[in-house]
């Protein structure tokens, strides 16, 4: 037994612990120790790498692994809760990075390697000379290196684009121009064919055909979420993690390595069932959310609805829940911009003393990442049994005596129920607008992030409380105590 | 014929994949999202390997790179998991077997 081969068999050991760790991560008894459980296989693939016999020199490793775990360590400490789609998005898109240089270096490895040739002059002496060996250099491996150049960089550039648009750094809009498909299929056109190019002219291939490459990968990642409104970003990133893993499996390809083909091909996989996942809570394609710049064009379609929106004060909504019997919070991506999940855990809490019955109604797309509000309202220790999803709150509805809809939208739209013409028509919404009454928190008029008028707003039934939600419900506690 | 084994092992944990992840509770999402991210940081294992070469080549500089941001991935993705998860572990405890 040698060394590369204790190596290798520690790798499938890893390869059986990652698949124990996620199958675990899917259940909520056993999730923690799962996420534990596949950190400690990925401590052991780290380890025994260190032994690798191609490594010689362990100064930059060292170094490396300390800055890395340190930032690593601090951003996760600090990270509120509420900016965790963010920091998810920007993990991704450091590792698809990662995989993009590890295709990278492994070019520029392969193509330095140098061997010896030798002849006999004419007086019978041997002359030496080093030259460059490019025999380790197949088209299989140029294939390779330009998929886990393609996908990494896409990764990048496409979960850094996410993280500006989940941050409000860049606008949550989708970008749109004339041309912006054609100009993004072009682009992708070109991409196929420089790698078809390295592949067929390999051991050739130069240094400038691999920068082109970089630098179209990271051009089509920016092109291709651009287009992609806020509201959508929970998928975008779930596709993206998809995409990461698949990156690290292509770099797996590019150095022959077991392991990472395994757990990066496991991550692909995985993530994209998520994915369709949530395209489906959201009765939509993935090619509808990539490619419709959902949310740029609405306002012209979709019937004009009249009503008018009707204001209401605190003090008003506080006799209103008072009185009530039974409500349900309809937390959204408000809440947690409004950082309200403590005051709103408080009113609830306030509410069930005063006799009411309080749940939670969660949408499976509420937020900007899947399961968000849920991950939020347990870091303010809402109980457990409180969270409901929305296929059950829905038949109760009519028996809810106040609604609060806590800086969601589209998610209680009933246009997505009733108007065949609206652009989320079809789409499963919690319907709040069935309760006796309905209190939407809200910052301002304007449209949600889908840009799409919410009807809901202008229902006799509905009232709004303009205002930052955790002022607002702050507001209600305060009075709760007063009274 | 190394080649074809790859491949072989590529397609099958695709599938093992797919399966793994079928009935997920929605709540698990997020940590089920940022737990595997951090998987994806195994290409750490590739960047070790770049990273460990002689050193002052561009090749191992590229590496030395590919370690940090890896290890920001694997590192943070595995704590921040574990944070969130902990949050619902808590409520476990009071009244197991919400679910």
């Amino acid at each position: 037994m040698n060394t590369q081969m204790l190596i290798n068999l520690a790798y499938i050991a890893a390869s059986v612990i990652f698949i124990f760790g996620i199958k675990m991560l899917g259940s909520a008894s056993t999730a923690r120790k799962g996420n534990r459980l596949s950190a400690l296989g990925m401590l052991i693939a780290v380890v025994v790498t260190l032994f690798d016999r191609q490594i010689i020199s362990y100064q930059l490793i060292i170094a490396g692994i300390i800055v890395g775990s340190l930032i690593g360590l601090v951003a996760a400490r600090l990270v509120k809760m509420t900016s965790m789609p963010e920091l998810v998005a920007l993990f991704n898109g450091f590792g698809g990075l990662a995989s993009m240089l590890v295709g990278w270096a492994e070019y520029e490895r392969i193509t330095h390697i140098t061997g010896t040739t030798g002849h006999l002059n004419e007086n019978g002496e041997l002359i030496t000379q080093t030259v460059i060996d490019l025999s380790h250099f197949d088209a299989f491996t140029a294939a390779t290196i330009a998929l886990a150049i393609l996908i990494g960089g896409v990764t990048f550039t496409g979960s850094i684009y996410a993280w500006g648009k989940l941050s409000g750094k860049l606008s949550g809009r989708p970008t749109l121009f004339k041309g912006q498909r054609a100009l993004n299929a072009a682009i992708a056109a070109l991409i196929v064919v420089f790698g078809v190019m390295m592949t067929v002219s390999a051991p050739h291939v130069g240094t400038g055909q691999i920068y082109l490459l970089i630098f179209l990968s990271l051009l089509l990642g920016i092109l291709a979420v651009m287009p992609i409104g806020g509201g959508d970003m929970p998928v975008v990133i779930s596709l993206l993690n998809s995409f990461s893993g698949l990156a690290a499996s292509a770099a797996g390809f590019v150095i022959g390595n077991n392991v990472l083909i395994v757990a990066g091909c496991l991550v692909g996989a995985s993530g994209l069932i998520l994915t369709v996942i949530m395209c489906k809570a959201m009765n939509r394609t993935l090619g509808n959310v990539l490619f419709s710049g959902f949310g740029a064009t609405v306002q012209k379609e979709g019937k004009q609805s009249d009503g008018e929106l009707k204001p209401i004060s605190a003090e008003d909504a506080y006799y209103v829940l008072e009185a009530a019997r039974n409500v349900v919070f309809v937390p959204g991506y408000g809440m947690a911009v409004a950082q309200a999940q403590h005051a709103v855990k408080e009113l609830g809490e306030l509410l069930e003393n005063n006799g009411a019955e309080v749940r939670f109604a969660i949408h499976p797309v509420a937020g900007r990442m899947p399961g968000h509000m849920n991950v939020l309202l347990a870091e303010a220790d809402v109980p457990y049994e409180q969270l409901v999803e929305m296929d059950d709150v829905n038949p109760t509805m009519s028996m809810v005596d106040v609604a609060i809809v806590i800086g969601a939208n589209d998610v209680v739209n009933p246009a997505a129920a009733e108007d065949t013409s609206s652009p989320i028509y079809g789409m499963p919404i919690i319907n709040v607008y069935e309760a006796r009454t309905v209190f939407c928190l809200k910052r301002g008029k304007g449209a949600g992030f889908s840009g799409l008028q919410n009807e809901l707003f202008l229902r006799p039934n509905s009232r709004m409380l303009y205002g930052d939600a955790k002022a607002s419900i702050t507001s209600l506690v305060t009075q709760f105590k007063e009274g | 014929m190394e080649l074809i084994l790859l491949i072989f092992i590529f397609v099958l944990a695709a599938f093992l994949g797919f399966e793994l992840i079928s009935k997920v509770p929605s709540q698990l999402h997020t940590p089920l999202m940022s737990g595997s991210n951090a998987i994806s940081g195994i290409t750490i294992v590739g960047a070790l390997i770049a990273a460990g070469e002689t050193s002052g080549t561009l090749s191992s500089w590229l590496g030395f790179t590919a370690v940090v941001l890896a290890a920001i991935n694997v590192v943070g993705g595995y704590l921040v998991t574990d944070r969130m998860l902990g949050m619902f572990k808590k409520k476990d405890a009071n009244k197991p077997k919400a679910d």
